[in-house]
């Protein structure tokens, strides 16, 4: 147990100290809102879908924790790279608990994250409106945070170096993003794209989120947790059984 | 202590370790010599449960690291090679760090921590990031962290490059103190001979893969006619310089150190 808290709390005095990294990560969902929110806000409203913002700000929460917890999994190859993952190998733990405690740390400096881009979307003008669904839109966070997290530690466990890394982003990570309804809605859409973004479980994670945050659903609350619990916790397994495996 | 039977590592066509087999006794000095690649760390790693043999067998303290991972591990204490402290976390925080994964309860660690960063001249630099430090400095932090906590075995992995003398002193001192007071068994490797000569009762030659000689440096010497350890050591291993293969890991290195333009970071 002692194992799983000083790896997590290494993650989270990493994450405390690393300033720049902190202002770096809310650039990205800041952008999305304003240009996107604000530029396509008009559009939107048109084809009488309603406010861009109240349907984009979701959207770009899920996107932050998406992103910082897959950075937070892959920062495994940094450890690896400057020799501290050596140091954590060899310690008389289980390489479970080591493997627990990192995503756990990572999924928490994902939710701190994803709770500044809340902010960030009150002040740009976001509004919730049921604000007892609160817990729930905090569970669902906290289902993505780990999942993403333990996605990116599996994958992590399995790279050497960062020569797979774009590959990664650019067949991973973006698809996930951009074809799960964060930043359009998921109805009419192509059989084959209606597909993928019913594989894609970040498409729970943004539905999840619009329940609780602006009532409009669609896959429904209970499957949205179902489905997040679910892959959260198979993608914990499998990265704990690959994690076990690495050899140095 | 530690056992080893016809080890064999490949990795693809590559025999890093061919056939290797000696034993280490309870409470030795044990020092594992051999010029650059010839597979001394490939044997450690192995033992430290690090990676897995291709054949053979080995043996810590009666159990067997490949299987055993966790009891293993709780056997030894191991000093890397290459840095392994995180940069970003202060010294103080890295070695409460090992303490806490090694289970050594809080009041023995806070001494420990103590006597062990004042050993080694850091105590005034303990709630520093490690990443302000110099490569002699990380050095002696992995060190002092690799000793916090009181392990069956010790594991040194040419634990004194880059160090002073005055540091390689202390080191060994505590290293000798360590094996007479509490019977701890050491396994190092080193290329600096004197080091082998002044502080392990036995020495196993590596070359190529295999154990060319084994025994003291007495022996050694008589063996093959040399006057210093020195000579006995180029007469079995030869005189020409090993080429190693960067990893891609070091290629990584090299480029994070380009980046950060900062010479020193990594540095061995």
């Amino acid at each position: 147990m002692n194992a799983i808290y000083i790896m997590w709390l290494r993650a989270v005095k990493r994450y405390v100290r690393s300033k720049p990294r902190i202002i770096a990560a809310l650039g990205q969902p800041l952008l999305f809102l304003l240009a996107l929110g604000f530029g396509f806000g008009p559009i939107f409203q048109r084809a009488g879908q309603g406010n861009y913002i109240q349907f984009l700000a979701p959207g770009v929460i899920a996107m932050t924790i998406l992103f910082t917890a897959i950075f937070s999994g892959i920062e495994l190859i940094w450890d690896r790279q400057f020799g501290f993952l050596k140091e954590t190998l060899v310690a008389p733990v289980p390489r479970i608990y080591v493997m627990i405690g990192r995503t756990l740390g990572g999924a928490t400096v994902a939710m701190i994250q994803g709770l500044i881009v809340v902010v960030i979307c009150l002040i740009a003008g976001f509004r919730v409106t049921n604000y007892s669904l609160l817990p729930v839109a905090v569970l669902v966070m906290i289902l993505v945070a780990i999942m993403f997290t333990a996605l990116g530690t599996a994958v992590a466990s399995v790279l050497s170096d960062f020569q797979g890394f774009q590959l990664i982003m650019n067949f991973l990570v973006m698809p996930i993003f951009f074809l799960s309804g964060a930043l359009f809605p998921l109805t009419n859409l192509p059989k084959l794209l209606d597909i993928i973004a019913r594989i894609d479980p970040l498409s729970y994670g943004v539905d999840g989120l619009r329940v609780a945050l602006i009532g409009v659903a669609r896959f429904g609350v209970t499957v949205d947790l179902a489905v997040l619990s679910i892959i959260a916790a198979a993608l914990l397994i499998a990265g704990s059984y690959l994690f076990s495996r690495i050899q140095l | 202590m530690i056992q080893v039977r016809n080890l064999i590592k490949k990795y693809g066509d590559f025999e890093a370790v061919k056939d290797i087999s000696f034993d280490v006794e309870e409470g030795e000095i044990f020092a594992f010599l051999g010029p650059n690649g010839a597979g001394k760390t490939t044997t450690i790693k192995i033992l430290t449960t690090l990676l897995k043999p291709t054949s053979g067998s080995v043996m810590l303290d009666g159990l067997d690291p490949t299987v055993a991972h966790n009891e293993a591990r709780k056997r030894f204490g191991i000093v890397f090679q290459d840095p392994s402290t995180d940069d970003e976390l202060t010294a103080y925080e890295n070695m409460d760090f090992h303490g806490v994964l090694y289970h050594v309860p809080r009041k023995v660690r806070v001494e420990r921590i103590e006597s062990l960063l004042k050993l080694f001249e850091l105590w005034d630099r303990r709630d520093d990031p490690v990443k302000q430090f110099s490569g002699g400095m990380k050095r002696r932090l992995e060190i002092a962290r690799g000793l916090l906590h009181t392990p069956k075995i010790v594991f040194l992995d040419e634990p004194t490059i880059g160090l002073d003398p005055q540091t390689r002193n202390q080191l060994w001192t505590h290293v000798k103190k360590l094996n007479q007071e509490e019977r701890v068994t050491v396994f190092l490797t080193t290329h600096y001979m004197e080091e082998a000569e002044r502080v392990a009762q036995r020495i196993a030659i590596i070359d190529h893969g295999k154990i060319v000689a084994q025994g003291s440096a007495a022996e050694l010497k008589e063996r093959t006619g040399a006057e210093s350890l020195e000579q006995a050591f180029l007469a079995l291993t030869g005189t020409t310089i090993r080429s190693e293969e960067a990893t891609s890991i070091d290629q990584m290195r090299n480029m994070a150190r380009a980046f950060r333009g900062n010479p020193n970071r990594g540095k061995r």
